[in-house]
């Protein structure tokens, strides 16, 4: 079992990490290159690229849009999934596989087959395409997201505290305001996090279903055909990169810190 | 008893209905919709509603469809077992060799699943070009005298960047069945006289497999849908049955043919899945 020795693995890991952080530290190293070729050797330092970024009214427009887009999917696939999240973790009721099942199977659906079933529905209706049609086909791939996150939460939320406050007089919504919501208020912001940079990011389903307005990747999409803009559009997934990663990095603080606040083990909530 | 059960029943129900609600309306529906389109026939405008068979014989018939239906699963059976070989020791890794931080570890591996998807692709072409990153390092350190060309504009370059983009998807399911592990099954493997190697194959593997069957399906299933990849880095060896689906809905305006290729592509990725899990729940989930 040599190959799977400790020393071996470790070597193993480091070269994976390599590879996985491969793209992401090119990223910025074009995205301050004076060069606009993309190419190695780099030949000196510059900010006009960020600086262009600032002047593009297109890409201001773009991100309005994915702004938008982002809070709307955030907002709705986390009220959806705390439904959902809650019920599958405290109810028991006919067809609960089924259903829960069915929720989270854009999960594994191809981004491309949800899409065009969308579009293929839509124009059937003879619904125009907007923003409000990404917003739906995002709500759809977030919402399992949203449920994956909240689901520990109400996991690891106590029957007997909801059940105490009703006991000593509260209403229902005194409860949920005063018992539940602090409790599973981390999971939640930690949700509305995840979804919103998925939404972010995503390119397939607004490719399809968006009408002449453009979120941000497709804006992207649409640059990466001019060899001239690409070092802005470095600058821009630099940018980008550091506003996920900043998210990911609170919602993750949240999740745990909510996750040790009811005692369950802080590496495997939430998988 | 009974009495409580139903009004449980009834309060979770009520709790998911708008969720369901939505589901069904915003994907149910539309799938349902997808697949009565592939029996209909487009003529320019026009859809004409008479039921066919001619979409799915034409995307069964025609040999293009075929080649590219026959590459897709190809490449997507390569991006998955090389994505899912090369995550499992990392996972193993995590599991039975980080003690302290292993959260962190988790973390940094997800992190570059966060840098735009189109960026990502965009950048593996940066590294595995002719004049790219890589080509550039080899060359300057004089491990090899011509540029390396076959890693873009082909199959290498699609199962190279597939793999990267869906690392953190295999490597967390993996890496959860092996916490799961009871590890006094190991220690009582070792006292009982097992070598290291028996013991990997008796108990971590099969206890693993539950993880492995879900990196595997996780990985599987979207890659066939993926037409970014293809179009970016994989030249004309790479393009994909996906390609060909939004062709079909975009430029060549033909939703049915699109719509049977569609749903002829995931009745075959829908079979090979349930084939892979029987094989998984068959092969482990227990000691052997």
């Amino acid at each position: 079992m040599k190959w799977l020795s400790s020393k071996w693995l470790a070597v193993y890991a480091v070269v994976y990490m390599i590879f996985l952080y491969a793209p992401v530290i090119l990223l910025p190293l074009f995205a301050f290159n004076t060069s606009t070729i993309i190419a190695f050797p780099l030949s000196g330092f510059t900010t006009e690229w960020f600086v262009g970024l600032w002047y593009t009214d297109t890409l201001h427009i773009a991100l309005g849009n994915s702004m938008f887009v982002g809070v709307t999917t955030a907002l709705l696939s986390t009220l959806l999934g705390a439904f959902a999240a809650r019920a599958s973790a405290r109810f028991a009721f006919p067809g609960k596989t089924g259903i829960v099942g069915l929720i989270m199977l854009p999960l594994v659906l191809p981004e491309i087959i949800i899409a065009v079933a969308l579009l293929v529905m839509l124009n059937q209706l003879g619904m125009p395409l907007s923003l409000w049609t990404v917003v739906g086909g995002h709500v759809l791939i977030c919402t399992p997201f949203a449920i994956a996150i909240l689901s520990s939460s109400y996991r690891g939320l106590d029957r007997e505290l909801e059940e105490a406050s009703f006991d000593l007089g509260e209403s229902r919504w005194g409860t949920f305001r005063r018992v539940t919501l602090p409790l599973v208020l981390p999971g939640v912001i930690s949700s509305l996090l995840i979804t919103f940079t998925i939404s972010l990011d995503e390119f397939i389903i607004a490719f399809f279903l968006t009408g002449t307005d453009v979120t941000l990747p497709v804006y992207i999409w649409s640059q990466l055909r001019f060899p001239a803009k690409l070092p802005s559009v470095m600058a821009l997934g630099t940018i980008l990169l550091l506003v996920s990663v900043v998210l990911l990095i609170i919602a993750e603080a949240l999740r745990r810190r909510s996750a040790a606040r009811q005692g369950v083990d802080t590496t495997l909530a939430g998988l | 008893m009974a009495l409580r059960f139903d009004r449980e029943a009834g309060q979770g129900l009520r709790l998911i209905s708008l969720t369901l609600a939505y589901v069904l309306v915003m994907l149910a529906a539309p799938l349902l919709m997808v697949i009565t389109f592939s029996f209909w026939t487009q003529d320019y405008l026009t859809i004409d509603t008479t039921l066919t068979l001619n979409n799915y014989r034409e995307a069964w018939g025609t040999p293009i469809y075929q080649v590219l239906m026959w590459r897709s699963l190809k490449i997507s059976l390569i991006v998955t077992v090389v994505t899912v070989l090369l995550a499992f020791p990392i996972a193993y890794y995590l599991s039975f060799h980080v003690t302290r931080r292993k959260a962190l570890w988790l973390f940094l591996i997800t992190v570059p699943f966060w840098t735009s998807y189109l960026l990502r692709v965009f950048l593996w072409k940066v590294i595995l070009g002719y004049n790219g990153v890589l080509n550039s390092a080899l060359l300057g350190l004089g491990f090899i005298d011509a540029p390396l060309t076959f890693i873009l504009y082909n199959l290498n370059a699609v199962v190279i960047t597939l793999a990267h983009a869906w690392a953190p998807f295999a490597i967390l399911p993996i890496f959860v069945a092996l916490e799961k592990i009871d590890r006094s099954l190991l220690e009582a493997a070792t006292d009982l006289g097992d070598s290291p190697l028996r013991r990997f194959f008796r108990i971590t593997l099969p206890l693993a497999m539950p993880g492995i069957v879900a990196a595997t399906l996780i990985v599987l299933i979207p890659t066939v849908g993926d037409f970014i990849t293809p179009r970016l880095v994989g030249g004309t060896d790479g393009l994909m049955i996906s390609n060909m689906i939004q062709i079909q809905f975009g430029k060549a305006n033909n939703a049915p043919l699109g719509a049977a290729l569609a749903v002829s592509s995931m009745v075959v990725i829908g079979l090979i899945s349930v084939g892979i899990f029987l094989v998984g729940k068959k092969l482990g989930g227990r000691v052997r």
